[in-house]
């Protein structure tokens, strides 16, 4: 019923034009169908009759407020409950979810609200989870998601896909909200696998669909292979007993090569296209990775270094350590995190795991055993999902015991 | 839908003085033109343009009075130099003549909706 309700909210709120009574006539058509379709069978289309009920449901609860609106509302109450009448029995439902995009992710929204609204409608998370992902108090959460529908509201953020003139910026932030679902359902440890599995291939569809939209918008394709290419690999990431499997040690068999073709495909088009951005250089660094039998680090170095010239970030910095200590031994990946800690701050990396991870395993590889010992422990400190906790816990059992420190 | 698009910009007094005329005449005539493509477009509803802070009188309530005192509701960097109301479809519309407006490269335009789309 999960993937039926966000194909459904999206058709609610651009017919109903409010996410509220949207979200409020969806719940109540999902309640009568958990009491009613256990009964009766499930209906032939599933969608379908969410939609009427919903929308039947939608219309009671205008009613109501037209009765109770006072004088200056009730003009458009009584519109708002006629245009909702219109369609209140039509059982089709258009796929409305990349208009609802472009809305979640406008700019007059803030940044972080984009995020959160966009996974709370079209990704179907629940507050809670969306909280979680984000280290943020529920209630902060819940705070963000009311205020930015109140803004769609009451300043009138239309639903629609934008005009070429405002493409540009609008597609960006589509690109990232979309680039943030797909990891929230990849690496998100907390939520049961299915859940996290259609986030990935939700990400991946409307990726698809943008790309058919705008065959000529070289990230878009770029978007599309980088996640193609990640989904690829979701079976062999993670071991039998649960622990994450470094790139260069999965299991090869395990791939799911149609998605490996695909996202090699979409890369190509990006290419083809003029401008190469940060996600065509994020998905050159996942295909050298697939590629080739033998994973190219000094190729990965230099892309690495080319993506940090492009959007520089710490996260972007730690990679292209762990590339160049690959590629030019454990000693120039350290030198590039000191750099990192005297331009970013020691304080801020304090609580970034992956950076402690990294260090860590550049420190084991240069014989500094009991400096590795330590990082590791920063790693395992900061690390909240299992199968990493179980990875680095390894790594530091692993560890020659009896040195200094 | 009614926006109120404010127009905020740092006090002409910032502007050297050997350049204010020139630089303030400049705009005048870009807004003239603005307001002209606004008036055409039928999107226009009012619109005032502001005597500087200095002409400003503020009233507030002390206790059970009204306390009545010279200058603006706060003093800011950029100060609050006039408005337009549009009648627009929709916050797109709205944003695309803020955009189109001079004053977003001499300062900050807010667009604010009317009160009365929310609900209780």
């Amino acid at each position: 019923m999960r993937a039926e309700a966000g194909l459904v909210l999206a058709s609610l709120i651009a017919s109903l034009g409010d996410f509220d009574l949207a979200e409020d006539a969806l719940q109540d058509a999902i309640a009568a169908a958990l009491e009613r379709w256990p009964r009766d069978g499930v209906p032939e289309r599933p969608a379908g009759w969410l939609t009427v009920a919903a929308r039947r449901r939608a219309v009671d609860r205008l009613r109501h407020r037209a009765v109770q609106a006072d004088k200056a509302d009730a003009l458009r109450a009584k519109e708002e409950l006629r245009r909702a009448e219109l369609g209140e029995a039509d059982e089709t439902v258009p796929d409305e979810r990349l208009r609802l995009l472009f809305t979640c992710c406008h700019p007059a929204l803030a940044p972080e609200a984009r995020v959160a609204l966009t996974l709370r409608t079209l990704g179907g998370l629940s507050t809670e989870a969306v909280a979680r992902a984000f280290l943020l108090p529920v209630p902060t959460l819940a705070k963000r998601l009311e205020r930015a529908k109140a803004k769609i509201r009451d300043a009138r953020i239309p639903y629609r896909v934008p005009p070429e003139s405002e493409w540009t910026e609008r597609l960006a932030s589509v690109l990232a909200v979309l680039y943030l679902i797909f990891n929230e359902g990849y690496s998100a440890t907390d939520a049961e696998p299915a859940a996290r599995r259609s986030l990935c291939e939700e990400a991946i569809r409307l990726a698809r669909v943008l790309a058919g939209l705008l065959p000529h918008e070289g990230e878009v394709h770029a978007l599309l292979a980088l996640m193609s290419l990640h989904d690829a690999r979701r079976d062999a990431r993670v071991g039998a007993d649960g622990a994450l499997v470094p790139l260069d040690e999965q299991d090869r068999r395990r791939w799911h090569r149609d998605e490996l073709v695909a996202g090699l495909a979409a890369l190509r088009a990006a290419a083809a296209c003029p401008g190469r951005g940060a996600y065509q250089v994020q998905a050159a660094i996942a295909a050298a990775h697939v590629v080739e039998a033998e994973t190219p680090w000094p190729t990965l170095a230099s892309l690495y270094a080319e993506l940090e010239a492009l959007a520089p970030s710490p996260v972007v910095r730690v990679n292209r350590a762990v590339a160049e200590g690959r590629a030019r031994g454990p000693a120039a990946g350290l030198a590039l995190l000191a750099a990192l800690e005297r331009d970013d701050g020691a304080r801020r990396l304090a609580g970034y795991a992956p950076y402690h991870a990294a260090r860590a395993d550049l420190l084991r590889r240069a014989g500094r055993s009991a400096e590795a010992a330590a990082a590791y422990r920063e790693a395992l400190a900061l690390s909240r999902g299992e199968p990493e906790r179980r990875h680095l816990a390894e790594q530091l059992a692993r560890l020659p015991s009896g040195e200094s420190g | 839908m009614q926006y109120a698009l404010l127009f905020y910009s740092p006090p002409h007094t910032r502007i050297p003085e050997s350049e204010r005329e020139a630089t303030l005449g400049k705009m005048l005539e870009q807004m003239a033109a603005w307001n002209e493509e606004l008036r055409r477009a039928g999107v226009f509803r009012t619109g005032l343009r502001l005597a500087p802070v200095d002409a400003a009188t503020s009233l507030r309530a002390q206790g059970s009075d009204v306390l009545v005192t010279d200058g603006p509701f706060a003093e800011t960097k950029e100060i609050l130099g006039g408005l337009v109301v549009l009648e627009c479809a929709d916050l797109d519309e709205a944003l695309a003549w803020a955009r189109k407006c001079p004053l977003t490269r001499a300062g900050t335009v807010e667009v604010r909706p009317e009160w009365g789309a929310a609900r209780a």
